[in-house]
């Protein structure tokens, strides 16, 4: 139409502009967003506080520390997880199937990956804020015990990451079926939820079912924050494992995103 | 540097075993407006696809603005504006956060989108919806408020897939209008169409696209004049009678094609032709002389009507 005024080149950072997509498009529930972010820690906390607390008297110990404080750690991590499948599995499925949006996107310089990672970016920040109010909740409950407690933020965050970079991956190869991801939740993610060591150490369920906590990137990021929010012991090479199990999933779901969103776009 | 925005050799797409596109040549010169005019399923929107550096093609060669679109799609991308046959709107955004959005993946600055906006939604007639959710629009106003997002980046080619398709003929009219001005003012259209009179109306040059190849190139006006006469005799003696007539009518013009519920008498004087069948005695149910269009010229080439 009229002269160009503005230079066409191929900028490095779309990856922040599909994020700042994402983030316009949540910001739109922000309400919602806040009051979820709060309120379920809260009534979690509440009802384990005065229900649980009642059942279990306080001198009553598990792993040395009163049963929140065993507890508050695997919260703050499945948390995380379960927001950050929220904000991938939907806008993958959204954004390939149901809008078609993404195909809109892609045909701007923005390329597969940074789709991907745009995505995976804003998802992110979405955890990074309902983790921060999940653990200031779980302060004011008095289940931190240690100075250095705000440690186990970073470490929720990163499971967090590990589930929204395996779901992204998984959303985008799974072309035909939306039920799959009902099942996901139903038969994977709330078994990991159980058996992950959540609600009483991995080390007293039967030697058959411990393995499902060894694959779970929830008990590796709950072992870390139970290290890090009230000291448990855990042996230099065991945290070793549960940070390089945690990176390894990282990397490999958020390969597997990109090289997904890059197949579905170009067919 | 050619001046032919884009030039393809041998172009080819398969799904799987399927060939969609099947080796197909063409070029596009800048300012140009150039069609692919083919029935459902010619293989039109696979080849858009891969112009507009999307969709990567199983073989042969292209360029688009010199470059290979298998190695630098994003660059090329950001040249191009792009009408996708399915609307892809954001439809949970309003027209205008649609639109800056859009502009947004182009790495457009903010003040440049904005004054843009404003040009667009007046281009666009979409002044007084600039507030209003995607999902309210009605489907006209959706196409043009996506070929006006394709413009936010003053694309040097914009690309339309098949642009009014599904839409009501006024809806129609007003989107031609649109991208007749377009036209005028220099910007290169690559459009796709099943309808004949939108190739005729907006395509300089088209290539007739049928079951992924290429059946002939030319003007619209220079495909009627090769694979047409210039008037055409429609005439009806009922579905049983159409194959039997045919016999007696053939004589009377250069080329004869009998269609399920009509006989289409191909000649240069239609009239004429009329004027002559009656005088033998015959009479058809109903005549109509009608100026040859595109439809007849992709009859000819495949034996198959347009539209199914
Ligand atoms: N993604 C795809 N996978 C498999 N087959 C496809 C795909 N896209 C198109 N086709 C097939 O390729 C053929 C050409 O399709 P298309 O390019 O959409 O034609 P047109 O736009 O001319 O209608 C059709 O038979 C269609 O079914
Ligand atoms: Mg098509």
């Amino acid at each position: 139409m009229s002269i160009t005024t503005e230079p066409k080149v191929v900028k490095p950072y779309g990856a922040l502009y599909v994020a700042e997509y994402r983030i316009r498009n949540m910001m739109r529930f922000k309400a919602l967003i806040v009051m979820v972010s709060i309120g379920n820690p809260f009534l979690y906390l509440l009802s384990i506080g005065v229900g649980v607390g009642a059942l279990i008297d306080s001198n009553n110990l598990i792993d040395g520390v009163p049963y929140l404080t065993f507890l508050a750690p695997a919260l703050l991590a499945n948390a995380a997880i379960a927001g950050g499948m929220d904000e991938t599995v939907f806008p993958t499925l959204h954004g390939f199937k149901w809008g078609k949006i993404f195909f809109g996107i892609n045909s701007t310089p923005i390329t597969g990956s940074q789709i991907a990672i745009g995505v995976f970016l804003a998802a992110m920040a979405r955890v990074v804020f309902l983790v921060t109010i999940y653990w200031i909740v779980l302060y004011l409950f008095g289940a931190l015990e240690t100075s250095y407690s705000w440690l186990a933020i970073p470490t929720a965050i990163f499971a967090g990451a590990c589930f929204a970079a395996m779901m992204l991956a998984l959303a985008a190869k799974m072309e035909n079926d939306n039920l799959f991801f009902t099942f996901i939740s139903r038969f994977v993610i709330m078994p990991l939820f159980l058996f992950s060591g959540t609600f009483f150490p991995l080390s007293a369920m039967p030697i058959y079912l411990q393995w499902i906590g060894w694959i779970s990137p929830l008990w590796h990021a709950t072992e870390l924050g139970r290290f890090l929010t009230y000291g448990r012991e855990i042996s230099n090479q065991m945290l070793f494992l549960h940070v390089a199990f945690l990176s390894v999933i990282l990397i490999v779901g958020l390969f597997f995103a990109v090289r997904y969103y890059t197949r579905r776009l170009a067919k | 540097m050619t001046t032919n925005l884009i030039q393809a050799h041998g172009l080819t797409k398969r799904y799987g075993d399927f060939v969609a596109v099947a080796g197909i040549d063409f070029h596009v010169a800048k300012g140009e407006s150039f069609g692919l005019l083919g029935p459902n399923g010619a293989g039109k929107s696979s080849t858009m696809r891969i112009i507009a550096a999307t969709s990567q093609r199983t073989g042969g060669d292209i360029k688009i603005l010199d470059k290979d679109p298998n190695l630098h799609g994003p660059q090329i991308r950001a040249h191009l504006g792009v009408v996708p046959q399915q609307d892809n709107l954001d439809t949970e955004l309003t027209v205008e956060q649609n639109l800056f959005v859009y502009g947004r993946y182009f790495g457009l600055s903010s003040s440049f989108i904005k004054n843009k906006i404003e040009e667009l939604l007046d281009f666009a007639q979409l002044v007084e919806k600039r507030d209003v959710k995607v999902d309210a629009l009605s489907g006209g106003m959706k196409r043009r408020l996506t070929i006006a997002r394709a413009l936010i980046s003053e694309p040097d080619i914009l690309m339309l897939d098949e642009p009014t398709t599904g839409l009501d003929p006024q809806a129609r009219h007003i989107l031609w209008d649109r991208l007749f001005r377009l036209k005028e003012q220099g910007v290169t259209l690559v459009i796709t169409t099943h309808y004949m009179d939108e190739a005729e109306q907006l395509c300089d040059r088209l290539v007739v696209m049928d079951k992924g190849k290429i059946m002939a190139e030319d003007s619209p006006a220079g495909l009627i004049k090769t694979y047409s006469t210039k008037e055409v005799l429609e005439v009806r003696f009922g579905s049983e009678r159409n194959a039997e007539m045919s016999e007696k009518l053939k004589q009377h013009c250069e080329r004869i094609e009998v269609l399920p519920d009509r006989i289409l008498m191909y000649a240069d004087d239609a009239e004429k032709v009329l004027e002559e069948i009656i005088k033998q005695g015959i009479h058809p149910i109903t005549s109509l002389v009608r100026r040859s269009s595109l439809e007849d010229v992709f009859l000819r080439l495949t034996g198959r009507s347009l539209i199914e």
